[in-house]
């Protein structure tokens, strides 16, 4: 008939095999499997944490950048502005501008460089400890800017010493600036101690 | 305020004193010659009705016929003030007195004039170049610099 045909009762062959997987399941699992981590005592297993070298190292310096004062014009004042508490450069694990060249890693130049000044920017870059990096923020420090052609400035910072980041604007606002650290941190983060 | 005295008035003064001293006078100014210009301002120094004890500004200027070099002097008692000039036409050694003997806030001034426009300050105690350096080849601030 019909309706026995398309009955809701399933065969009794699924119920079959599902039993056999169950009994063969029960019959292998008699035993608890054994603690992969049962070698280590129990204080190590949750305190050890494996990385590499290298990320912990960029991790730190990356996030621990002290800059350099080093405002030679009116670019300073918006490096000052982004040192403030409105853009607060401490978010950046940059709480403190270095007076000493000796304790700082990154030197912000910020404003027009001038020949008889240039002397003074060099050996206080000489006089930074490795490794140290270098922003040049604002066009009169890129290029020497609408001084470019004169007798005093230097044509570019970059004569002086390597830049790592190039901060245009004149001058940048804060976020440039924060652009550019930004930019500091993700090369940072690239380094590797193979190559140092 | 402070009261800016007639040119000629000060330039007739000077000239009943020095005679062919003045070139040149205005309401604003006089131009003397360099080779009077000690005396004219030891003058106007040591004059107590003129009384100017106190040089404010002295710089220069390139008039490519002729450099001037302009001192702004002031009388702290009396309150009144006189613009100074004189010319030297001399382009390759314009020569000008000092006064640093008279004011000393002309020593750096004069430095600057002569380190950016090259006029020699003849007297000047420590005539070198104060805001370029040593070395530095020319007076940039000349109309025929570059």
């Amino acid at each position: 008939m019909e309706v026995e045909k398309y009955g809701i009762a399933p065969s009794n062959e699924l119920d079959v095999a599902e039993g056999l997987r169950i009994n063969s399941l029960m019959a292998a699992s008699q035993q608890p499997i054994p603690d992969p981590d049962k070698w280590l005592d129990e204080e190590l297993s949750r305190n050890v944490l494996i990385t590499t070298v290298d990320y912990v190292l960029d991790w730190a310096r990356s996030r621990s950048i002290f800059p350099l004062m080093f405002g030679l014009a009116c670019c300073a004042f918006e490096m000052i502005g982004t040192a403030a508490s409105r853009f607060d450069i401490a978010r950046f694990g940059m709480d403190i501008f270095r007076w000493s060249p000796r304790q700082a890693d990154l030197m912000i130049v910020a404003g027009t460089l001038t020949w008889k000044m240039a002397p003074a920017v060099k050996m206080v870059y000489e006089q930074m400890a490795e490794p140290k990096w270098v922003i040049a923020m604002g066009q009169c420090t890129i290029s020497g800017g609408p001084f470019r052609e004169s007798y005093s400035v230097v044509p570019g910072i970059n004569r002086i010493v390597p830049v790592d980041v190039y901060v245009p604007g004149c001058p940048p606002r804060p976020e440039g600036l924060l652009h550019g650290i930004r930019k500091i941190h993700e090369k940072i983060v690239r380094e590797s101690i193979k190559k140092a | 305020m402070t009261t800016a005295l007639v040119g000629e008035q000060i330039a007739k003064e000077i000239t009943e004193l020095f005679p062919g001293a003045v070139v040149v006078a205005d309401k604003a100014a006089v131009v003397v010659t360099s080779e009077s210009l000690y005396q004219v301002a030891d003058f106007l120094k040591n004059t107590p009705a003129l009384d100017f004890d106190y040089l404010t500004n002295l710089t220069a200027v390139d008039y490519v016929d002729y450099f001037e070099v302009v001192y702004h002097l002031i009388s702290l008692k009396s309150n009144h003030s006189l613009v100074l000039k004189t010319r030297c036409h001399d382009r390759d050694k314009p020569v000008v007195p000092s006064v640093v003997n008279l004011w000393r806030s002309a020593d750096f001034q004069e430095r600057e004039a002569y380190d950016l426009m090259g006029i020699i300050f003849d007297g000047h105690p420590n005539l070198k170049r104060l805001l370029l350096w040593e070395g530095f080849v020319g007076h940039p601030l000349r109309r025929d610099y570059l």
